[in-house]
């Protein structure tokens, strides 16, 4: 007996791509290309406003732990970067690293936060294998930081889609991170590495106010750029680095807010933004059937985006907050709050601000002031790390031009060769000379893109030289030329009748066989020109 | 002769115990205990109402703290414990900063971000019931515990 078949509850398309097979609906009821798209029931879906928080824990970039001096490196052996306090033996107590608080300190001022220059810690109990201590030291209710607010850039499908959003930061705390687990289903059992457990991570809470799952990517995205310029998270979203947990619910305008359900963990862009459409989609359509979504906590398939129920979903759970009773507040000063230089071992605000990075956010805002350009391009260049190199060229050049070739074609070949100019860095002045040659009509785009490869695989070449030997220069003598198209048009009767006949797509042929005749060399512009002469020419004599 | 000494010695000694409470008195100006008891009696109407506790509250409790109550007599333990409790809720806290810690003014020293722990497998992993290829080796994920209901059993 076949299987039934399967189709969509509102449209009634058979469709392959049921990926919510329980639910059954297809991707299509969500868009405006629906069969159905009666205003009804149409309508209905669209009313929908999902409601998104984020919270964010990101790893700090420090030497050792938070409350431990064990190492913090990465894929270190097993268990044998943990120090007494990380795996609870008793007699131990926690002594705070310095280099996180001023991480924390830093990444709250970034975000525009108000410090609280007293915070202190809590303790979050709950019982888990890779949380040897049955607690977590956080700061729940007294955090370091408080209300920033953080502007990110969303794309759209077009270049002039772009748009500058803000979200709130509600709070900004540093915590203890877990153990990892690994889970042996097989022999029904987990394995525990301690390697981690107690690592400073900076907690990062913002306010609901995402409404889709591709504003929560680019914010993410942002935030991250914007940590690792900071130089207080490594952003290594595959190590683990940066997780993300979503809290999601939907309402209707104008109504109260929805339940809500969590997931946990998501640690990459693309999966952040496929499971929080999901479980929007899964909250919909379990409203809509009648039922009533629970305040849960769900797991995610990597590949699908799907959320599942966890399997422990029976644990209430209730952390039964107390403070820390083992660390008093923690202070932060500013310069003036202390008279005398006699305080070396206490965090000051002011130095850090005094120190901190030009933001993405300020670069960005810099390069569209300075020069005009578009939004779109000015965070290109930014988030591509390319600034420096930009504004030391385009100063001389022109504006859009320069603009134009630095994103076309010589950030363009960065990503295909899937390098960063920190990697291999060129000297600003041989891109300066081969976007002058290029300008000049000395050499082609073509040869431009090459030299810019040979650039990256060898720094070292100079492109004059490198030009000379291997004659790259254009070839733009138009009589040397003329003889050259008069051959080919010559050479290929078909191609020219076709022409002739209104088939513009022939001259491909014509160009094809220039180009292959002089080696890529030819100026284009001057030779498709000659060809159109010619080939009028010759029909002026038929 | 001795009737006179003995009085000396008691005189002496009535002075240097009056100089005594003197100075105790002094003392104990400074001292929050008051000399004699000072019982104030708690007015249970006052209280809040006695918690309720339902076997799946109990089994809740269970299960957050992995404390076993055995059986009726701890759960009387447990409801004791928290109407004495309670009896915090008499005192007036209005206007106050709670107090967290007796060490509030003390400095929260910072330590040099240096790696000087760590590094000492064996010694991490000597107490382990099971070890794997250096991985502490646990039962998987959260096991729910197995509800029982014995607390309506006397004794142990």
């Amino acid at each position: 007996m076949s299987a039934p078949i399967q189709r969509c509850k509102l449209c009634q398309t058979r469709s392959k791509s049921l990926l919510f097979s329980q639910l059954r609906y297809c991707n299509k009821s969500f868009s405006s290309s629906c069969k159905l798209n009666s205003a009804t029931k149409h309508n209905q879906v669209e009313a929908w406003q999902p409601v998104i928080g984020l919270e964010i824990h990101a790893q700090i970039k420090a030497n050792s732990k938070l409350f431990s001096r064990a190492n913090t490196i990465f894929g270190g052996p097993t268990n044998s970067q943990v120090a007494f306090l990380d795996a609870a033996l008793p007699g131990t107590l926690p002594v705070l690293n310095r280099r996180c608080v001023e991480a924390g300190v830093i990444t709250a001022l970034a975000l525009g936060c108000q410090i609280n220059k007293v915070s202190r810690f809590d303790r979050k109990h709950y019982f888990y294998a890779d949380l040897p201590a049955g607690y977590q030291i956080t700061q729940q209710n007294n955090a370091i930081a408080n209300n920033g607010r953080f502007h990110y850039v969303q794309y759209g499908n077009k270049e002039s889609d772009i748009r500058e959003k803000a979200v709130t930061i509600l709070q900004l705390q540093l915590e203890q991170d877990s153990g990892k687990s690994l889970h042996d289903d097989l022999d029904k059992q987990s394995l525990i590495d301690l390697n981690r457990a107690g690592c400073g991570l900076m907690e990062i809470v913002t306010a609901p106010e995402f409404h889709s799952g591709d504003e929560a990517r680019s914010f993410v995205r942002d935030l991250r750029q914007l940590l690792v310029t900071l130089g207080t998270c490594d952003g290594k979203m595959s190590e683990g680095s940066l997780r993300v947990d979503a809290n999601i619910s939907v309402h209707k305008p104008g109504q109260p807010l929805g339940e809500r359900a969590e997931v946990k963990n998501l640690n990459s862009l693309s999966s952040l933004k496929k499971t929080i459409e999901f479980e929007i989609k899964r909250q919909i359509a379990v409203i809509e059937s009648g039922g009533r979504v629970i305040n849960e906590t769900r797991s995610f398939d990597l590949d699908t985006g799907e959320t599942l129920p966890m399997r422990d979903k029976e644990v209430q759970l209730d952390y039964r907050f107390m403070p820390e009773p083992n660390l008093p507040p923690l202070r932060l000063y500013h310069r003036s709050d202390l008279k005398g230089a006699m305080h070396g071992d206490k965090v000051f605000i002011d130095d850090l601000e005094k120190n901190m990075p030009v933001l993405p956010q300020e670069r960005r805002g810099n390069l569209m002031q300075n020069y005009g350009i578009s939004m779109y391009k000015a965070a290109f260049i930014v988030t591509e790390n390319l600034q420096d190199i930009y504004e030391e060229l385009v100063s001389t050049r022109n504006v859009e031009a320069f603009t134009n070739f630095f994103i076309n074609t010589v950030a363009a070949r960065l990503l295909a060769n899937e390098l960063t100019l920190d990697q291999c860095p060129i000297p600003g002045k041989h891109i300066g000379y081969i976007y002058d040659q290029y300008k000049e009509e000395n050499i082609n785009l073509t040869v431009a893109e090459k030299l810019i490869d040979t650039l990256l695989a060898d720094s070292s070449v100079d492109p004059k030289e490198h030009i000379r030997l291997e004659n790259l220069w254009q070839i733009n003598d138009v009589a040397q030329l003329t003889e050259l198209c008069k051959t080919i048009i010559a050479e290929n009767p078909k191609a020219v009748s076709k022409l002739k006949r209104g088939k513009d797509r022939a001259m491909n042929t014509l160009m094809a066989s220039a180009r292959k005749a002089t080696g890529d060399r030819g100026n284009t512009r001057i030779i498709n020109r000659i060809f159109k002469e010619l080939i009028a020419q010759s029909e002026g004599r038929d | 002769m001795a009737h006179y000494a003995c009085m000396f010695v008691i005189r002496s000694n009535q002075i240097c115990s009056r100089l005594l409470n003197r100075q105790l008195f002094q003392c104990r100006e400074k001292f929050k205990l008051p000399d004699k008891p000072e019982w104030i009696e708690i007015d249970p109407k006052a209280l809040p109402p006695e918690t309720v506790l339902d076997d799946s509250t109990i089994q809740l409790i269970e299960r957050l703290s992995l404390v076993d109550f055995n059986n009726k007599e701890g759960v009387e333990r447990l409801k004791s414990a928290i109407k004495y409790a309670d009896q915090l809720c008499v005192v007036n806290t209005e206007g106050l900063e709670p107090m967290y810690s007796v060490q509030e003014h003390e400095e929260l020293f910072l330590d040099e971000d240096v790696v000087r722990e760590g590094n000492c497998k064996q010694e991490i992993l000597r107490n382990a019931v099971k070890v794997e290829e250096d991985y502490f080796v646990t039962p998987p994920g959260n096991i729910p515990l197995k509800q029982k209901k014995l607390f309506d059993k006397e004794g142990s």
